[in-house]
């Protein structure tokens, strides 16, 4: 790309609003120069290399994270940014992917596990070991009350269509595995991901 | 993709049709302008909007939504009339020259076979002829009228410029410049590129639209080549992956396949899906599927799976619907036939069609479990919030469990982009207060189950007992576990024909070409044998060099297959092994080493000289592409147009008295959903659904940033609707379908403009999606509210884009 900006011109940029979805879309990332005054203030933080969580051209990012990752140290992150050797992204992130630190720090992450109850209007947190156990027995009983080892027909099927699982096309690939590993031999058929839409 | 994001800017031609990729794939567009800054390439968009590609784009066209097909077909007849295809591309690397069955034949809308009572095909005429030699008979002369190559120029015929413009709307002069431009990259030395998105897959035609793409680029000899290919730009940032690993109804990894109900017999069911090569010498490369197969059985099953038990072919499911798909699945939790459902990262209630249908099936189901890294409106969906979600909670008794997850940032792992690359990432630091990753999660659920069945029995429990479990911490598997899992390894020695070992047992494979069909190899996922190594992991891999020039790195992470990163790259080379051009060189035959060298990792057998005539579409079983579909397509072994379920025009034009031909004759509709269609009349409006460059789906308006952005929910309509109906900008209007209304505010806007379809104006609408009434933006309504619920007849996904509204002044 042969337009240079600088960083401090790109979050101006990025600031006034919607001229940063043009501008991060046509992919101007902050010039090196500029980069390198950056080193100094990251430099006791730890950094982490990812993946843009949201769309499928994969762009590279860093993480930087308070925290060394020992034993008790509060660990946050306080900055996300693209990777500059990233062979397809090279550096820029979109508005959406300029927007990753709002998603991780977001109001509406979910912290505790939760039930509402039949007819409630309401939520109750509840511990992990009470929601697993709860959602376990309402499996065991629907498979074992629904589970087809014959059809109709007599052809062996052993399936249990009554529990179905949508699957999520933004968790990892160890994820999916075992998910599809332990979905499929419980012998659920109604099983799908996004890419079904 | 069948090319990658970088390879874009070897294009000269690149064709944006049903995607917005400077919109919803910004950072992957910047090879888009790098082709045109850099490699002088054109870019034409084919949308019937102005979108923020046509922005960019030296020549664009509007067409009325659901049309592609009109326009792609179109052109195939305008190549062929005109001779404007690669001709030794097509004579020798598709099916043109191969013979079709007397039976096949196309009549008024429909194929032969046809039963409108099932609304599906006999597909038995859909086939080749086999000549005595037990190979397909062919005609290297392409005029024997039952070649593929005259049924295709048949079948087309009917689609003339005038007839295409009076179904699409675009001009008959813009038809014919730009089929102009798109066939002059027919020449050896230049590659057009289709990228394309949710706009050709979101109809119930769907798969077709994408299917006359790849036929088009095999006339003009695209396919395999740099800046060449049928690119869809995918969603989600691991919906390639999930995809791959087969979580989907009628899938296994790797693409392997569940058996249906009357397949009861293992070695049947096998025989199926070896496929022989059906022209003498090729490939054929699914011939190996028992290996996959077995592998994968091995796998879940460890020593369980015996060749006496047939590898444990009964314990896995069958299917007894054609597919336990979401819009079927949703249709029988909506009759009360589900008792349980979970989401994990998904948010049906605003993801699926006919969202008053959806609420209605989920308040039926006696549990639901969410597991989620947000508060979904799923999540939520008996909560009430006002009109936009009108509930009584008191009457849904649902039990709903709220799991909270890992995000990105807090999980390591690999997902694959659209390019087919597995990238690596790792955790940056701990979830928010007792979130846990869904791997955990999984685990834990099973371990559970698994010590339930011990205590109590239970129905059929071999398979949750005998599935391996051999991880470290056994309800916190490792990624690393669970990726060289997926991987494979030998669980013998491996030996070759000489006898040496080859892999000693317990190592990891470097390839899938090392399974085995007898027990002695196990691997997860076969496609993506090769990721993790004896040498580590390779989707770790972080050198971007590029050798040659091409933009082929390919040290960066690993794609699948075997780290290839252009499919069918062996027909970048002509028959003789050598480059179709030599700007455009990419593989080519090295006679000195005896080898296929190159930029990439050859797709097809290394050391196979071109003298021994296999062909490069190693998977098919021909080894050609195929501009016959067989019987792998349930609609028709070519592409036809037809009208959407909702469309504002009453007749589909090519067979205007047939109406069992105005829509998708084999698409599935349920009927009352079919009752629930709207009628043009009565929603005269074509509506398309789509997203912003500041927002992911559901997802964002949890961000600050973005929800700043772009707080508010909008609709598009142009000035001559907005005329008509006496909106000005800003002003709220309400839109309706049959199934439900929205209300947002009117954007008016130059970027839509009516449309001449035959007798009557056709107004487009525009209807962003990314509105809720969880997050931190302003509440908005779930447009899904609109939508109908019919799906592609091929792989149901839900026909978003294109359906009709009436649009008034709230
Ligand atoms: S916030 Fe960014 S743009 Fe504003 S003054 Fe600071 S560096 Fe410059
Ligand atoms: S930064 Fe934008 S273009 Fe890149 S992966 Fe994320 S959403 Fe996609």
């Amino acid at each position: 790309m042969a337009i240079n900006v600088t960083r401090r011109q790109f979050f101006k940029l990025g600031g006034a609003g919607l001229a940063s979805s043009s501008l991060a879309m046509m992919g101007f990332a902050p010039e090196p120069a500029e980069a390198s005054i950056r080193q100094f203030k990251l430099a006791h933080a730890k950094e982490t290399r990812n993946t843009c969580t949201y769309c499928s051209v994969g762009c590279g990012i860093l993480m930087y994270s308070k925290g060394d990752g020992s034993k008790n140290v509060e660990q946050d992150v306080f900055h996300i940014e693209g990777d500059p050797d990233h062979p397809v992204s090279r550096g820029s992130l979109c508005p959406k992917g300029a927007g990753l630190l709002d998603f991780v720090h977001s109001d509406g992450r979910l912290a505790y596990p939760q039930v509402r109850e039949a007819g409630a209007s309401e939520w109750t947190r509840i511990s992990w070991d009470e929601a697993l156990e709860r959602i376990a027995r309402h499996m065991k009983d629907d498979r074992d009350a629904n589970f087809v080892r014959r059809n109709a027909q007599g052809q062996t099927v052993n399936h249990w269509t009554t529990t179905g699982f949508l699957a999520a096309s933004g968790s990892s690939n160890e994820a999916g595995y075992i998910t599809h590993k332990v979905v499929r031999n419980l012998g659920m058929v109604a099983f799908d991901n996004q890419a079904r839409v | 993709m069948t090319n990658h994001w970088v390879d874009i800017r070897n294009a000269n031609l690149i064709i944006v049709m049903g995607g917005n990729a400077a919109e919803a794939h910004p950072v992957g567009f910047r090879w888009v302008t790098e082709a045109i800054e850099h490699n002088n390439a054109e870019l034409i968009t084919i949308d019937p909007r102005f979108t923020r590609t046509s922005a960019v784009a030296q020549d664009r066209a509007f067409i009325r939504t659901g049309t592609d097909i009109a326009f792609l077909g179109g052109l195939i007849s305008y190549l062929i009339e005109t001779d404007q295809i690669q001709r030794e591309y097509v004579l020798h690397y598709t099916d043109a020259a191969l013979i079709v069955r007397d039976g096949y034949g196309f009549e008024d809308g429909l194929f032969s076979g046809y039963d409108e009572a099932t609304r599906s095909y006999d597909k038995q005429s859909w086939m080749y002829e086999m000549g005595d030699d037990g190979f397909v008979r062919r005609d290297e002369s392409l005029e024997d009228p039952r070649c593929v190559y005259q049924l295709l120029r048949a079948h087309y015929a009917r689609y003339t410029p005038e007839t295409v413009s009076s179904i699409t709307g675009i001009p008959v002069e813009t038809i014919q410049r730009i089929w102009r431009k798109i066939a002059a990259t027919a020449v050896p030395d230049r590659t057009m590129t289709f990228c394309y998105a949710l706009g050709w897959t979101q109809h119930s035609i769907g798969s077709q639209i994408v299917r006359v793409a790849a036929m088009v680029q095999l006339l003009l000899g695209n396919m395999g080549m740099p800046g060449g290919g049928v690119n869809a730009l995918r969603g989600h940032s691991n919906i390639q992956g999930l995809t791959d690993l087969g979580l989907l109804s009628q899938l296994l990894p790797g693409y392997l396949t569940l058996a249906n109900a009357k397949e009861q017999d293992y070695a049947a069911y096998i025989d199926k899906r070896t496929k022989q090569p059906t022209v003498e010498g090729q490939v054929s490369y699914w011939k190996n599927y028992e290996k996959f197969h077995v592998s994968l059985m091995k796998s879940w099953f460890g020593s369980a799976a015996t060749e006496r038990n047939q590898w444990c072919f009964d314990w896995l499911p069958k299917l007894e619907r054609p597919l336990y798909d979401v819009l079927d699945t949703f249709e029988r939790m909506s009759k009360g036939e589900l008792n349980g459902y979970f989401c994990q990262g998904f948010n049906p209630l605003a993801s699926f069609p006919d969202r008053a249908k959806i609420t209605r099936a989920l308040s039926s189901l006696k549990y639901l479990v969410v597991m989620d890294p947000l508060n979904t409106e799923t999540s939520e969906f008996w909560k009430h919030y006002g009109e936009y979600n009108d509930v009584d909670s008191s009457a849904i008794d649902t039990e709903v469990f709220r799991l909270p997850t890992c995000c990105f940032a807090e999980d390591e792992g690999s997902i694959v982009n659209s390019a087919r690359w597995l990238q690596w990432h790792w955790a940056a630091a701990p979830p928010p207060g007792d979130a846990r990753p869904d791997i955990r999660i999984m685990a834990e659920l099973f371990l559970r189950l698994k010590r339930l069945y011990q205590e109590e029995g239970g129905v059929f429990p071999e398979p949750i007992l005998n599935l391996t479990w051999d991880y470290d911490i056994a309800d916190e598997p490792r990624p690393s576990e669970l990726a060289r899992e997926y991987n494979g390894r030998a669980l013998e020695d491996l030996v070759d024909d000489e006898g040496n070992i080859t892999r000693r047992a317990g190592e990891q494979l470097s390839g899938f070409g090392e399974l085995t069909a007898d027990g002695r190899t196990a691997a997860g996922c076969w496609i993506f044998t090769g990721c993790w190594t004896e040498d580590g992991n390779q989707m770790a891999r972080r050198d971007n060099s590029d050798p040659y020039g091409t933009g082929n790195t390919l040290g960066w992470a690993w794609a699948w297959p075997a780290n290839r990163r252009i499919l069918y790259n062996r027909a970048s080379a002509d028959v003789q092994g050598r480059p179709w051009g030599a700007n455009k060189a990419f593989i080519w035959w090295d006679s000195e080493q005896g080898q296929w060298t190159g930029a990439d990792v050859p797709d097809f057998p290394t050391t196979s000289p071109p003298s021994q005539g296999q062909m490069p579409f190693i998977m098919q079983p021909e080894g050609v592409g195929h501009l016959f579909a067989g019987q792998s397509m349930v609609d028709g072994p070519f592409p036809e147009h037809y009208e959407p379920f909702e469309s504002p025009v009453p007749q589909n034009l090519l067979h205007p008295g047939n109406s069992r031909a105005r829509a998708n004759p084999a698409a599935r509709i349920f009927d009352d959903d079919r009752e629930a269609l709207g009628k043009p009349e009565d929603f005269p409006h074509a509506a398309t659904t789509y997203r912003l460059t500041e927002h992911f789906h559901f997802w964002t308006k949890h961000a600050r940033l973005n929800a700043v952005v772009q707080p508010e929910q909008f609709v598009e309509i142009g000035e001559a609707l907005a005329e008509e109906i006496g909106v000005a900008a800003g002003d709220w209007v309400k839109v309706s379908s049959n199934r439900g209304f929205i209300r947002a505010v009117a954007v008016v806007t130059k970027r839509l403009r009516p449309m001449q379809i035959g007798d009557r104006q056709v107004h487009h609408v525009g209807i962003p999606l990314h509105w809720g009434f969880t997050g931190v933006a302003k509440k908005g309504y779930l447009v899904n509210a609109l939508t109908p619920f019919v799906g592609d007849a091929n792989t149901q996904t839900p026909e978003y884009k294109s359906f009709t509204v009436r649009v008034e002044k709230a």
